[in-house]
C-alpha cells in the first residue's frame, strides 16, 4: 500500500489512476498512523509553496513526513510535492519546506529565451550511472512548474534544460523527487513510477 | 527544449467522439477511451475534447468521460465547449482534465478567465479564440457561438487582454482556414506571438506535412491542432513528426 498524502492539494485523482493503472494499491490519507504504516509515502501537489507548506502545517504533518523521511520511509515527491522536499523555496516570499533534501527552490529565470511557466514536453539526460532510473535517459516527460529546484549535482538522477538545468529527479536515498507529472508523461512516466515501485519492493535506495 | 506539441482535436456529443475516428482498426468508432490511448500510442502530446452537446444535463457525461479517459490514457488533456462557471471548471478538473477552454463563455464574463486562474492557476485556463480577417477593418475579428456570432474585439487586443487576465495558454482558430486544408493562417500566429508570452496553439487549415513544417518554422505557435486530417489518417502523429524532426523542429 502507498500512501498519498491528503492535504487539499488540487488533482490527486490522475495520480492515484495512474498507480491503479500499475496495479499498486494506494490511500489517500492525512493519518500519521496510516502514513507510517505504508510501504512508500506519495507527496503531490500543485499550486504554491506556502500555501502547501500552510496545508501541510494546519493538519500537524510537517514533523510527521520529516520523521518519516529521516527514518528510511520511502518518500515520493512529485511536481510542487517534490519541491516541498527541498529546505526552502523563495516562491512569494522565503519559506522553510520539509528539509529532506539539500537545496533550495527558486524562480525559472525569465530573461533566458524561455516561457515562464515550462509547460509542455521536455528531454531528459540521465546523471547517475548507478540509478535504476535510466530509462529516462533522452525521453521526454510532461512539465507544468514556474520554478526549479536548485540542487547539489549528486542528488540529481536527471535533468532537462529550460533556460537553466532544471532537475527532473532527485534522489537522497529513500527520498526521491519528480519534477515532471509522471501521470501525465505516457508510457516513459508509468515506467518511472514502476522503478520506483520496484525500489522500494526491493527496499533498495543504496543507487543515490 | 521543450518539444512543439501535435494536438488532436475530438468533438464530443453525450460522451461519444463524433464523426468518429478511423485511422486505427478500432472496434468502435465513437468510443473516447480507445480513441484516446490510439493517440497516446501513435505520439500524441495532448488532447483537445470539445463538447459539441447542446444541454446541460449531456454536460455531466462529459465529466464522465474525463474520469474514464484519464484511467487509461496518460497525457495532458484539454476540456472545453459550454464551460462557464468556476463550478464547471472544477468538476472536470477533478474528474481529471488537466486544463480548461473556454470561448464563448471567456467573451461574455471575461472574469471567469481571471477567477479561473486564481481559483486552479494560469496553466489550467485556456482561452480558445475563433477569428477570421476583416478585410474592412483590416483587423481579425472575434466570433463566438462556434463562429456563428460575430463581436466587435479585435483578436490581438482579445488576446492580450485575455493574458492579462491570467489566460496561461491560447488556442486560435483560423475560420478562413478551418477546413480548408490549405495550410495555417501563418500572420495571423506572428501578430499573435509578437502580442502575448504565453503559449499559442495554431488551429484551422491543416492538410499536409509542410504546413505542420510552416506554422512551427515561420511563426511562434508552440502547438499545432488538427482534427480530421489525423482522424481519417490522411496523416499520422507519427509521419508528422518524423518531417518535422528531419526539418529541425524539435518534437517529443
Amino acid at each position: 500500500m502507498f500512501a498519498i498524502v491528503d492535504y487539499d492539494t488540487g488533482n490527486t485523482r490522475n495520480l492515484q489512476k495512474a498507480f491503479d493503472y500499475l496495479q499498486v494499491p494506494t490511500q489517500l490519507t492525512a493519518d500519521p498512523v496510516q502514513l507510517a504504516a505504508a510501504d512508500a509515502v506519495i507527496l503531490p501537489g500543485v499550486g504554491a509553496f506556502a500555501a502547501a507548506m500552510q496545508a501541510l502545517t494546519e493538519r500537524q504533518l510537517v514533523p510527521v513526513l520529516q520523521a518519516l523521511g529521516r527514518n528510511g520511509k520511502p518518500m515520493l515527491g512529485i511536481c510542487l510535492g517534490m519541491q516541498l522536499l527541498f529546505e526552502s523555496s523563495t516562491e512569494y516570499g522565503d519559506h522553510a519546506g520539509l528539509g529532506l533534501l539539500q537545496g533550495h527552490v527558486t524562480d525559472i529565470p525569465t530573461n533566458l529565451g524561455v516561457k515562464v511557466p515550462q509547460m509542455g514536453w521536455n528531454e531528459n539526460q540521465f546523471q547517475q550511472p548507478a540509478s535504476p532510473f535510466a530509462s529516462i535517459d533522452h525521453e521526454y516527460t510532461y512539465f507544468v512548474h514556474s520554478y526549479y529546484a536548485v540542487s547539489p549535482t549528486d542528488q540529481i538522477v536527471a535533468s532537462v534544460q529550460h533556460g537553466v538545468t532544471v532537475p527532473s529527479i532527485v534522489q537522497r536515498q529513500n527520498v526521491i523527487g519528480m519534477q515532471f507529472h509522471p501521470e501525465k508523461s505516457g508510457q516513459v512516466g508509468l515506467a518511472q513510477l514502476a522503478t520506483f515501485k520496484e525500489m522500494v519492493m526491493a527496499n533498495d535506495f543504496s543507487s543515490n | 527544449m521543450l518539444a512543439k506539441r501535435l494536438i488532436p482535436c475530438l468533438d464530443v456529443a453525450d460522451g461519444r467522439v463524433k464523426k468518429g475516428v478511423n485511422f486505427v482498426n478500432l472496434t468502435d468508432v465513437g468510443d473516447p477511451v480507445a480513441i484516446a490511448a490510439a493517440y497516446q500510442e501513435q505520439g500524441a502530446d495532448e488532447l483537445v475534447f470539445l463538447d459539441i452537446s447542446a444541454t446541460n444535463e449531456h454536460r455531466k457525461t462529459m465529466a464522465d468521460l474525463v474520469e474514464q479517459v484519464s484511467a487509461q490514457v496518460f497525457m495532458p488533456l484539454t476540456i472545453g465547449g459550454g464551460i462557464s462557471s468556476v463550478a464547471d471548471m472544477q468538476r472536470l478538473l477533478k474528474a481529471g482534465a488537466d486544463k480548461i477552454a473556454i470561448n464563448s463563455s471567456a467573451v461574455a464574463q471575461p472574469e471567469l478567465i481571471q477567477a479561473g486562474a486564481e481559483k486552479f492557476g494560469n496553466q489550467c485556463i485556456v482561452v480558445a479564440i475563433d477569428a477570421a480577417w476583416d478585410a474592412q477593418s483590416q483587423q481579425y475579428r472575434v466570433y463566438t457561438h462556434g463562429g456563428q456570432q460575430a463581436t466587435a474585439l479585435d483578436a490581438i487586443t482579445w488576446a492580450k487582454q485575455a493574458v492579462a487576465l491570467g489566460a496561461g495558454e491560447l488556442l486560435v482558430t483560423s475560420m478562413d482556414r478551418d477546413g480548408t486544408k490549405v495550410g495555417f493562417d501563418l500572420a495571423l500566429y506572428q501578430q499573435l506571438g509578437a502580442a502575448v508570452s504565453v503559449p499559442i496553439i495554431a488551429s484551422g487549415g491543416a492538410g499536409q506535412l509542410t504546413d505542420f513544417v510552416d506554422v512551427f518554422k515561420q511563426s511562434p505557435v508552440d502547438g499545432a491542432l488538427a482534427a480530421s486530417v489525423f482522424h481519417y489518417g490522411e496523416l499520422t502523429i507519427g509521419q508528422v513528426k518524423a518531417v518535422l524532426r528531419a526539418k529541425g523542429v524539435v518534437v517529443r
